[in-house]
């Protein structure tokens, strides 16, 4: 329970620093200690490979693209034309409609996960080898597997075209 | 607090002793290597033939003055070679070196010679090899320097491009092993064929072993894929701002990097520490001696082969190393189909 | 005692919270994309939670799939903020509000 709440805390205040930060390298990096606790948090769920897959993938991978193209574009510290000083939830404009829907979100959720019954613990552990992932990955999940390399193939085609310098 | 308790706490602190150990010794065999490769002498002057010499280094690396360029970014500048320091002790911690033991009768149960016993342990090394490049790339974009952010861009771009070769090395022999378990994949290794040809995977996967080793010295940045760090052409990459401690702790990370694959290698192709002629328990000897024999072949490489233009390195590694790793993987998955592991 | 579902499911809904906020709030393309970086991974949370609840391996398949996506879209989404900071030189989306390229 201890390590639960430790790592939920720290999956809770480095996103919002992400959110708070206006330094996008430090974004992206808080967004890596993040992932981190989320990646504990799913080995505390028995789910040891999606917890290395989380470090790979995410981690690993999608924060290193983030960072690159943070460092590539030398991204420039936020300036707003608001006053940065007032609430967001004063400030005029679609920035108040914005962190109101926020808050309503906030309030709606947490509503609806307190008038659920009393879940009550997990059944003993039972880990799920990756053999058995990888089953179920090639029999039942198959299609959606074949049709996630043909994304990835995609994604890759796209990002190199929109990314190309135009011919001048 | 059990025997076994107190005997793994004993077991983590030898371990990350004895890393800290070894990369002073690779300091030295490094220079005595390569003046044996070049023809003179190397170190003779400090202690006897030498041997104090990575000593000297350290402690003159202690004094010297810790700087800081004025307009770095000084909590990055400093993250950066902890971050590098600390992925290349954490992935040693999933590595197993040697049977279970029970030290002689002394432990009631037996302890198994490896710092965290994981099942998803080769998923493990794999996860911190790319956490390791954000040192490199903060190292790079925090100096403020222009040679250090093209050496840690160019030196990270290279890392992970050479990390799907590894994977994918990785799971030719995960094929073979029938686990991601180091423990049961060296295990898998036990034996002998006839009696006389060891059961290791090498045998198996040549290729496999060579794609590894390859990804695995350009994942450390060593040469002859260590133009992000070469001194001719970039004063010295992306830590070219580093002084003192900081700059050790690159350096460290660098070595211990090297023993890292240099191990998991081990572990996967050499079978880890079987060997004839020594009983089970020593076989932590064998283990020594195979990964030493890596670590001299990266040393001799180092000193023999000129080194890649980095354009040439990146098609290397993107059109001929990963075709070869694909090809590797479906020949293997055919061979494990049809003759049943 | 152990932490049990409900308690997962509150994390994951003040994670997604967070990132929905961020999405609103920020006025920086990329902080705006890690937001949403933020609620797939509440999602992924929420998945992981049900399929150990439900005694299956489904949910860690599902999260499978969408970390892949998530990597995809992250490439793609990428990829048009650079050629839009390549044409107006800034980051901030209220900037792109004329039709004309």
């Amino acid at each position: 329970m201890v390590s639960f709440y430790l790592f939920g805390a720290i999956a809770v205040l480095a996103s919002l620093l992400v959110i708070g930060q206006r330094n996008p390298i430090y974004s992206v990096l808080l967004l890596i200690a993040s992932f981190g606790a989320l990646s504990g948090l799913y080995v505390l769920l028995q789910a040891p490979f999606v917890a290395v897959i989380q470090i790979i993938v995410y981690a690993g991978a999608i924060m290193v693209l983030f960072l690159f193209v943070v460092m590539l574009l030398n991204a420039p510290r936020e300036a707003t034309e608001y006053d940065e000083r007032v609430h967001p939830l004063l400030r005029p404009g679609p920035m108040r409609f914005g962190a109101v829907l926020a808050v309503t979100l906030i309030v709606e959720l947490w509503w609806a996960l307190t008038k659920g019954r009393e879940t009550g613990e997990f059944a003993a552990a039972r880990v799920d080898s990756v053999g058995a992932l990888g089953r179920l990955l090639f029999t039942d999940y198959s299609f959606p597997f074949e049709v996630t390399s043909v994304l990835i193939l995609v994604a890759m085609v796209g990002a190199v075209v929109l990314a190309r310098r135009e011919r001048s | 607090m059990t025997g076994l308790l107190v005997a793994q706490i004993v077991l983590t602190l030898f371990v990350f002793f004895m890393l800290l150990n070894s990369a002073a010794v690779m300091v030295y065999v490094e220079r005595k290597v390569a003046a044996m490769i070049q023809q003179r002498l190397g170190p003779y002057l400090v202690g006897p033939k030498g041997l104090l010499q990575p000593l000297a280094d350290i402690v003159k690396l202690m004094f010297k003055e810790e700087l800081r360029p004025g307009a770095a970014d000084a909590f990055l500048f400093a993250l950066a070679p902890i971050i590098s320091a600390a992925c290349a002790f954490a992935a040693f911690a999933v590595v197993p070196f040697g049977a279970e033991t029970t030290l002689f009768g002394l432990l009631d149960e037996p302890l198994r010679l490896q710092v965290a016993d994981v099942n998803v342990a080769v998923l493990v090394v794999f996860a911190v090899a790319s956490m390791s490049v954000y040192g490199i790339v903060l190292a790079g974009w925090s100096s403020n320097s222009k040679y250090s952010l093209l050496g840690g861009l160019r030196s990270s771009a290279q890392m992970i491009s050479y990390e799907l070769s590894y994977g994918l090395a990785l799971a030719s022999v995960l094929l073979l092993g029938q686990s991601l378990s180091l423990t049961d994949i060296v295990n898998a290794q036990a034996g002998a064929w006839w009696g006389v040809l060891p059961r290791w995977f090498i045998f198996l996967q040549p290729i496999g072993f060579l794609i590894y080793l390859t990804a695995g010295v350009a994942e450390t940045n060593r040469a002859p894929f260590d133009f992000p760090e070469a001194e001719q052409e970039l004063v010295a990459g992306y830590h070219t701002e580093y002084s003192s401690m900081s700059f050790a702790m690159f350096f460290l990370a660098e070595y211990v990097n090297m023993v890292t694959v240099s191990a998991v290698a081990t572990d996967l192709f050499l079978g880890g520490w079987h060997g004839p002629l020594l009983p089970e328990s020593l076989g932590w000897i064998w283990f020594l001696i195979k990964v030493g024999a890596i670590l001299f072949f990266y040393v001799w490489m180092r000193w023999t082969l000129p080194r890649y233009r980095y354009d040439q390195l990146m098609k290397f590694g993107w059109k001929v190393l990963l075709p070869v790793a694909v090809v590797n993987l479906l020949v293997t998955a055919a061979g494990v189909l049809y003759f049943g592991a | 005692m152990s932490p049990t579902l409900g308690n997962y499911l509150v994390l994951s809904a003040i994670l997604f919270s967070i990132g929905t906020a961020g999405v609103f709030i920020r006025r920086n393309l990329i902080t705006i994309l890690l937001s949403i970086e933020i609620m797939l991974n509440a999602v992924n949370l929420t998945f992981v939670a049900f399929g150990r609840a439900l005694g299956s391996a489904e949910g860690q398949v599902i999260v499978f799939f969408v970390m892949t996506v998530a990597a995809a879209e992250a490439a793609v989404g990428l990829a048009i903020v650079i050629a839009l900071f390549r044409h107006r030189e800034s980051l901030n989306p209220d900037s792109f509000t004329s039709l004309k390229w």
